[in-house]
């Protein structure tokens, strides 16, 4: 859609905020300037055979979950079966074992609203200290959460679960949520973010027109973050609604799964002695699973576009 | 982000602020504080604490000892690690550099202009990055299939008899196949990220001087993203070394291909979960957070000095 944002315009969109509107305006200076190459076919159809990479396995996805595990045996699998079976697979799916994938679908969403909601929130009031104000401690900080990258996240899995189940929380929706508080990604990208978008001016006048911080924070600095908001929530949603190894070592009991967790269970259930096999409903809830964020990637790209071109500015 | 910087200690103590800077320095903390809370909870604490299991060992007589360094030499002797690190290293040796290849490819030539339906491509080739590990692994996992896949579709219809993606032999590549699948989109979208901003002033420049394309991209493209580059490759590597979720998935498949000590990370959960041998495991992952760091931080020194 929207071209991301140069080096030259502002990273945000000034006041009020609706990049949507200003994304167009923007685009202008930026249209590709070097004699105006020309539109290379060769190019093109060397680039879709990437596209057909990518796409290929989910349009098997989305044509197996109309398929009967019966179906599944013996069609092709880039072709529909005989019987077209897509509601019969999604009412299963939704009743299958008293309705479970319900509730790993309500789970995940509560790991999400709670864990990918607040690293955002986390994210947007550090970055915006980082940016804005002059603290002791300051570069440690900065240091320390950066260094933090690079240690392999599950590594620390373990030590995680120990201390955790000392602390009773394992095997609650905790132990899944509390990890995903921190998103060193998320701050770094809100730093960046209200370093550019928020003039100090701005901070400054709201302050000697006596708004206390919180309230120069919330009315002042908050809408002008929003393309950089969304970015970090859409990244932090996919981190939380795909996360697999964290759920799995902390939570037993089923009623806590979310979704990944659970079509993993379904799957190998194939396996097990007098298991039901359920490859259908195993990949009908995958489509299931997938469409919410491909829809929201898709429909919010012009934001989560600008911020991540805001982000890789200052690199 | 692409500098790490010098320890808090390094910091000079300033000498006492004037009041004003004072009150600005409390909140600042406000702000900041809830972050750095629970960093130190979920970051902090468990690397302190596995550093501290790391130094003992749970036996059924005598209970927890003091070891010292015993479980680090066993470690270092442990054929089953040794293998697990090497598979992992042949995965990264092999498949990062043909991901981020196809990444770069790809965005130099969106960057270029010269596609037809540019934000189409854009879009389609970042979907992957959506959709989670599990179910990346199961939908792979059913098309390798040499029965009811469509690798066996492909022998059916073709007559041909292809190789069983899930066999020992292949295994590792089929999971490659399935990180690339996943991450080509996201890595070709930071490259892509970052030439969007190279100042246009440079491509005209050279222009006048008659530069080609090809020149234009090892002259003034590559080296203006050297930055993306790095940190993709970082990133990569630890991705790499972390591997677990795609065998883990895919174990159900191929029992005899994907052992429960596959992946050095693999190897921890499995003596973690199944063996509970919490005080090995944790050593084992340390080693792998100071060989990941280590390697992570000599691609930025060399990835920065290169040409600069």
């Amino acid at each position: 859609m929207s071209s991301p944002l140069t080096t030259d315009s502002p990273a945000t969109p000034a006041k009020t905020s609706s990049p949507a509107r200003n994304a167009p305006r923007l685009r202008g200076p930026r249209r590709h300037t070097p004699g105006k190459p020309r539109r290379s076919l060769l190019l093109t159809v060397l680039t879709s055979l990437v596209v057909l990479y990518t796409v290929v396995p989910l349009i098997w996805l989305a044509i197996n979950a109309t398929k009967t595990q019966a179906g599944l045996a013996d069609s092709n699998g880039l072709w529909f079966s005989s019987d077209f079976a897509l509601w019969d697979n999604i009412r299963d799916t939704f009743t299958y074992d008293d309705g479970v994938f319900t509730r790993w679908l309500l789970n995940t969403l509560l790991y999400v609203v709670l864990g990918a909601g607040g690293a955002t929130f986390l994210a947007i009031l550090g970055g915006y200290a980082l940016a804005k104000f002059d603290f002791p401690g300051k570069r440690g900080i900065f240091a320390v959460v950066i260094g933090a990258v690079a240690v392999p996240g599950t590594a620390l899995a373990v030590p995680t679960f120990l201390m955790f189940s000392k602390m009773g929380l394992t095997d609650t929706p905790w132990a899944v949520i509390i990890p995903s508080l921190v998103s060193p990604f998320g701050l770094y990208l809100m730093w960046v973010f209200a370093s550019e978008a928020i003039p100090t001016e701005l901070l400054e006048a709201a302050r000697i027109d006596g708004a206390g911080e919180a309230r120069t924070f919330f009315t002042v600095a908050l809408p002008l973050l929003a393309p950089g908001i969304v970015t970090v929530l859409l990244f932090t949603t996919v981190a939380t609604w795909n996360n697999y190894f964290l759920p799995l070592i902390m939570l037993k009991d089923s009623d806590w799964y979310p979704l990944t967790l659970g079509l993993s269970v379904w799957n190998s259930q194939a396996e097990t002695i007098g298991g039901d096999v359920i490859f259908n409903l195993v990949i009908t809830g995958s489509l299931l699973t997938i469409l919410p964020l491909i829809a929201a990637f898709l429909l919010l790209q012009k934001y989560w576009q600008s911020g991540l071109a805001a982000g890789s500015v200052k690199e | 982000m692409t500098t790490l910087q010098p320890p808090a200690a390094a910091e000079p103590r300033p000498a006492p602020p004037p009041a004003r800077r004072d009150r600005r320095s409390w909140t600042g903390w406000g702000f900041i504080g809830p972050f750095v809370a629970v960093f130190a909870l979920v970051f902090l604490a468990p690397i302190a604490y596995s550093i501290y299991l790391s130094l003992f060992r749970d036996q059924l007589i005598g209970g927890t000892t003091f070891v010292g360094v015993d479980n680090y030499t066993q470690a270092l002797k442990d054929d089953q690690f040794w293998a697990a690190l090497g598979r992992v290293s042949l995965f990264l040796a092999v498949q990062v550099p043909i991901m981020l290849g196809i990444a770069l490819l790809v965005a130099l030539v969106l960057d270029s202009g010269r596609l037809y339906g540019k934000s189409f491509f854009r879009i389609t080739i970042f979907l992957p990055y959506a959709v989670p590990a599990v179910v990346a692994t199961l939908m792979w996992g059913f098309m390798y299939g040499t029965k009811y896949g469509l690798v066996g579709d492909i022998n059916e219809a073709f007559g041909v008899s292809l190789p069983d993606p899930l066999s020992p032999d292949l295994v590792l590549a089929s999971i490659g196949n399935i990180v690339t699948w996943e991450f080509v989109g996201y890595n070709m979208l930071i490259f892509y990220s970052a030439l969007r901003v190279i100042p246009h002033s440079l491509y005209e420049a050279a222009e006048i001087d008659g530069a080609g394309q090809i020149r234009v991209i090892t002259a003034i493209k590559l080296p203006a993203i050297r930055g993306a580059l790095v940190i993709a490759t970082i990133f990569s590597i630890i991705g790499s070394f972390q591997l677990f979720n795609e065998p883990n998935i895919l174990r159900p498949l191929a029992r005899n291909a994907i052992t429960t000590d596959y992946t050095p990370n693999y190897y921890t959960y499995s003596l973690s979960f199944n063996g509970q041998q919490h005080n090995y495991s944790a050593t084992v992952a340390i080693i792998m957070g100071v060989i990941t760091m280590v390697i992570a931080y000599v691609v930025q020194l060399r990835g920065m000095r290169k040409g600069a």
